[in-house]
């Protein structure tokens, strides 16, 4: 089997192949082209006859679990990144794997993190065949020089939940890591020494596989309260010593930044949403959890306090800086994805007002309606915007693969999505005449703030009209380009070779670009 | 084997910067080696920018290798200049375009609440400085360099002289004392610099020096023609005692600032927040600057996170006669600004008596009265500084008296 086959050239014009391991796939089509037909899934139907009465699912080891799961060669294992870089549970599934010599797996995370380095040489001897998810750091390295077996699939979070709601993903076995769970396999991320806030991210895998295998190292007696995820989803359960270092787990970017011109982004951009009106009394917005998005976050803060607005609602991604506007009274209900630090864990476990969601809500664009296009404000980063506002999150300018693309493509529904990013990183231009990789369409993406100056798109004369009088340094995109390369000097396209390697997957499924294999 | 001359800066943490070996051969042509972070977009544009600059200086046989962080062109082209200067006698200079913004000229009176200090050896700092909008940027040759980078730094601040946007700040200069601090003007000086600042002053001769070295160095530029000012810093007690001779040294002497750490050391005492120790010479410069009609200058608040506490220093400083401080790093700039600039209640105030007082005129009256109250001249003074600076400071419209109306 080829890893991909009948290339075509899709509605933003991106060469992308139609066949992928072996599987049919539709061509992206434009925003809201799409329309899916038929049914989702269903999962298998499961009788307690086959369950212990008692409620008792517990099994000695993991492998044991996986072995009772009925592991094979070439089945999909899923994983939850809940514990960013601190998993210690997806690696030891694939050890085990490796142990009993099964081949070509398919691994299928949330995302993907630094710890997740060993992956590589299970991709190398054939343990794993490809992941479809995230390929971070030294998994992206590796799918960039074409060396992973089956063809990589980049999807967002929303994305994510959408394949497997629709049938393009089927999970054969989920191993759900959870801080806390009881023996019938309810289970929670609010307690526990590896608490991680939630497991929304483990949703889809609870609900849709063929078996579910909870790993805890806080097993607590029946009934575990909360529970985040139904113990009525899960096969076994399994007590480990250690499921995640905690702090690596809390370990995100939490800290305002300290770089001046970082601060200057973020005191541009929350001017800039100030000036548009975008800020009101009972308005929402994205919190993010890079130095440039939280600054931002205590710029907003600070025009609420001083206006005595409320947020109604803020989407997380939380850490303490938006728990601490929670409990100042300034945003009324955080909305919240996954949880940075220990203050969010806490806010999340004790205040009702702060929720926990899930792709399935909040992203999922196969559904009635999501959260994300109701949210006010988005603010996002990139590696690159091109002249039409098309933007790239998961290649480096050199072509490499380096990032997931996370709920980033999910969030560009929001009302107005800014993105505050360097007009150059060192030498690196950040504005080309086109993206190396298309993750975003440029019609979804309306500001770009840089320290050099602001570009507003075309397509939004509203925006272009209220800050017609501003004082913030408006400029056309094109300017700001040819400011960097004034100083920067024109850089080169980065060289590939034909061989497609990854595929970006656009929220609705369709393939939005390829990703080609980098020329040495 | 010859001699390997190194140059620039390579490792963790480094960033914007290149580090360049050379050694000059004498066959086999120029061999080099790039090991660039931006080798995909620029590693082809670096190779054909060395052998430029290698061309430029004769040099047709080398080895040569490039360590590079993501230097702009700029640096890249300072850092090969240095190395090749450390072991090729050449009086050739690779220059870069001169932008045309790095030709203006700046006023003696302009304002000058904040200068912010970038170490002379440190590209990263140097790019995005402007963006912050200080009144004035300080390229530092001296205390901010390694004595073993002195050399190299000078090739790069010329370089940022030239080819750096600083975005309307004044392009300033910190050379070295004594004789190394004459032979940095030459790096300066041609480049369209519009202040020098001389450190550790405690005697007029000092001032004199430096600008008979400027009338030399001008002489041989015709191009040149744009005032250059001084701001000498007076950093200890001898310093402090010949303020007003300092001060009063030369036409181009602008302003005159005061360098705390060194003074409090020489005084044999610490520096405190406060500023007790520091009381008198401060005042003592306000007072000689005053004396001499330049701008008394503050110096720097250390501690970079104290907002408050820069906050506090700077309204002390205000409260004493000061024009303005240094700053070393960017979030300092707007604090500074802020608390030097009128406030509202000042602004009015001086509104006020400037109206009264144009309207005095107008009516040929030599007392300017408000209400039933004489206004004395230099109240009037101090109202018509306030509402210059407040219109500089975009806090009052230019013609504010069109639509004044008095209360």
């Amino acid at each position: 089997m080829s890893k991909y086959d009948k290339l075509v050239t899709n509605a933003a014009g991106r060469i992308v192949p139609t066949i992928i391991n072996g599987r049919p796939a539709v061509p992206y089509m434009g925003v809201g082209k799409y329309r899916p037909d038929g049914h989702r899934v269903s999962p298998r139907l499961s009788s307690c006859v086959d369950f212990p009465a008692d409620g008792n699912k517990l099994l000695p080891n993991l492998k044991e679990a996986l072995i009772r799961a009925g592991l094979k060669d070439g089945m999909t294992i899923s994983t939850h990144h809940h514990f960013r870089n601190g998993d210690l549970v997806g690696t030891r599934v694939f050890e085990i794997a490796h142990e009993m010599e099964i081949k070509d797996l398919m691994w299928y995370p949330s995302a993907s993190f630094p710890c997740h380095e060993p992956m590589t040489k299970f991709l190398e001897d054939g343990t794993i065949n490809h992941i479809e998810g995230s390929m971070n750091g030294a998994l992206g390295k590796f799918t960039s020089e074409g060396k992973m077996k089956g063809l990589g699939i980049l999807r967002s979070h929303g994305g994510r939940y959408q394949a497997v709601q629709d049938g393009e993903v089927h999970i054969d076995i989920a191993v759900i890591a959870a801080p806390t769970a009881d023996f019938f396999g309810n289970c929670n991320g609010v307690n526990g020494p590896a608490a991680c806030g939630l497991l929304g991210f483990a949703l889809a895998d609870a609900q849709y596989a063929d078996k579910v295998i909870v790993v805890t190292d806080n097993l607590v007696p029946f009934p575990c309260i909360p529970w985040q995820i139904n113990g009525n989803y899960v096969d076994y359960v399994v007590v480990l010593d250690k499921i995640g270092i905690p702090e690596k787990i809390v370990s995100g970017t939490t800290e305002v930044t300290k770089s001046p011109d970082r601060l200057l982004l973020a005191e541009w951009s929350s001017r800039f949403c100030d000036e548009a009106g975008l800020i009101y009394d009972g308005f929402s917005f994205q919190a993010g959890a890079g130095g440039t998005a939280l600054s931002i976050g205590i710029y907003f803060a600070d025009i609420l306090r001083e206006r005595k607005w409320k947020a109604r609602f803020a989407r997380g991604g939380s850490n303490k800086y938006l728990v601490q506007m929670l409990e100042d009274g300034l945003v009324e209900y955080i909305l919240d994805g996954q949880t940075f630090d220990l203050d969010g864990i806490r806010s999340m476990r004790d205040n009702p007002h702060h929720v926990w969601t899930s792709p399935f809500t909040s992203y999922n664009y196969h559904g009635k309606g999501n959260f994300s296009s109701m949210v006010d404000i988005v603010i996002l980063g990139a590696t690159e915007v091109d002249v039409n506002y098309n933007a790239n999150v998961v290649t480096h300018s050199d072509g490499y693969l380096l990032h997931g693309i996370g709920g980033w493509q999910n969030t560009l529904f929001g009302k107005c999505v800014i993105l505050p990013v360097p007009l150059f990183r060192d030498r690196n231009p950040v504005i080309r005449d086109e993206v190396t990789t298309l993750c975003g369409p440029g019609e979804l993406i309306d500001v770009i703030v840089t320290e050099r100056g602001i570009a507003i798109n075309p397509r939004r004369t509203d925006l272009i009209g209220k800050m017609k009088h501003s004082s913030l340094p408006i400029k056309t995109i094109e300017e700001l380009k040819a400011e960097a390369e004034q100083i920067c000097g024109v850089p080169a396209k980065p060289k590939f070779s034909d061989e497609v390697v990854a595929v970006v997957k656009w929220v609705d499924g369709t393939i939005l670009d390829s990703i080609r294999k980098v020329a040495i | 084997m010859g001699e390997i001359a190194t140059t620039g800066n390579k490792g963790k943490g480094v960033r914007s910067d290149c580090f360049v070996s050379l050694e000059l051969t004498d066959q086999d042509g120029i061999q080099l080696q790039v090991d660039s972070k931006v080798a995909v977009m620029f590693g082809e544009d670096i190779k054909r920018q060395t052998f430029e600059i290698l061309h430029f200086f004769n040099i047709y046989n080398c080895k040569i290798r490039i360590d590079d962080s993501g230097a702009l062109p700029l640096v890249i082209a300072a850092r090969i200049e240095a190395a090749i200067k450390k072991i090729v006698k050449t009086e050739k200079e690779f220059l870069l375009p001169m932008l045309p913004v790095n030709q203006n000229p700046t006023a003696k009176d302009r304002n000058r609440f904040s200068r912010l200090y970038l170490p002379g050896n440190t590209p990263s700092l140097m790019i995005n400085a402007g963006i912050h909008k200080p009144d004035g940027i300080i390229l530092d040759l001296e205390d901010a360099v390694a004595p073993d980078k002195k050399d190299e730094a000078r090739y790069l601040v010329r370089n940022a002289l030239c080819a750096i946007d600083f975005y309307g700040a004044e392009r300033m200069v910190r050379i070295n004392q004594g004789e190394r601090g004459l032979e940095d003007l030459e790096y300066v000086v041609p480049y369209n610099v519009n202040l020098i600042l001389i450190p550790k002053c405690e005697h007029a001769e000092q001032i004199i020096a430096v600008n008979k070295k400027i009338k030399k160095i001008v002489a041989r530029h015709s191009s040149l023609v744009n005032p250059i000012w001084i701001m000498p810093i007076v950093e200890s007690a001898l310093g402090v005692i010949n303020s007003f001779i300092i001060a009063n040294a030369a036409d181009n002497v602008v302003s005159l600032a005061i360098g705390l750490e060194d003074y409090t050391a020489d005084i044999g005492t610490k520096r405190s927040q406060e500023g007790t120790e520091s009381f008198f010479a401060r005042s003592m410069v306000v007072n000689a600057a005053r004396a001499a009609g330049i701008q008394p200058i503050d110096s720097v608040f250390s501690d970079v996170a104290d907002m408050n506490g820069l906050r506090e220093t700077v309204l002390r400083s205000k409260a004493l006669g000061f024009d303005g401080m240094g700053c070393i790093h960017p979030r300092q700039i707007k604090v500074i600004h802020e608390t030097f600039a009128p406030t509202i209640d000042e602004i009015e105030k001086a509104r006020k008596i400037v109206f009264a007082f144009h309207k005095a005129q107008e009516k040929g009256l030599g007392v300017v009265s408000l209400g039933t109250k004489m206004i004395d001249p230099p109240v009037v003074k101090r109202a018509l500084n306030t509402i210059n600076l407040a219109i500089k400071m975009n806090k009052l419209a230019e013609n504010w008296r069109d639509t004044y109306e008095q209360v």
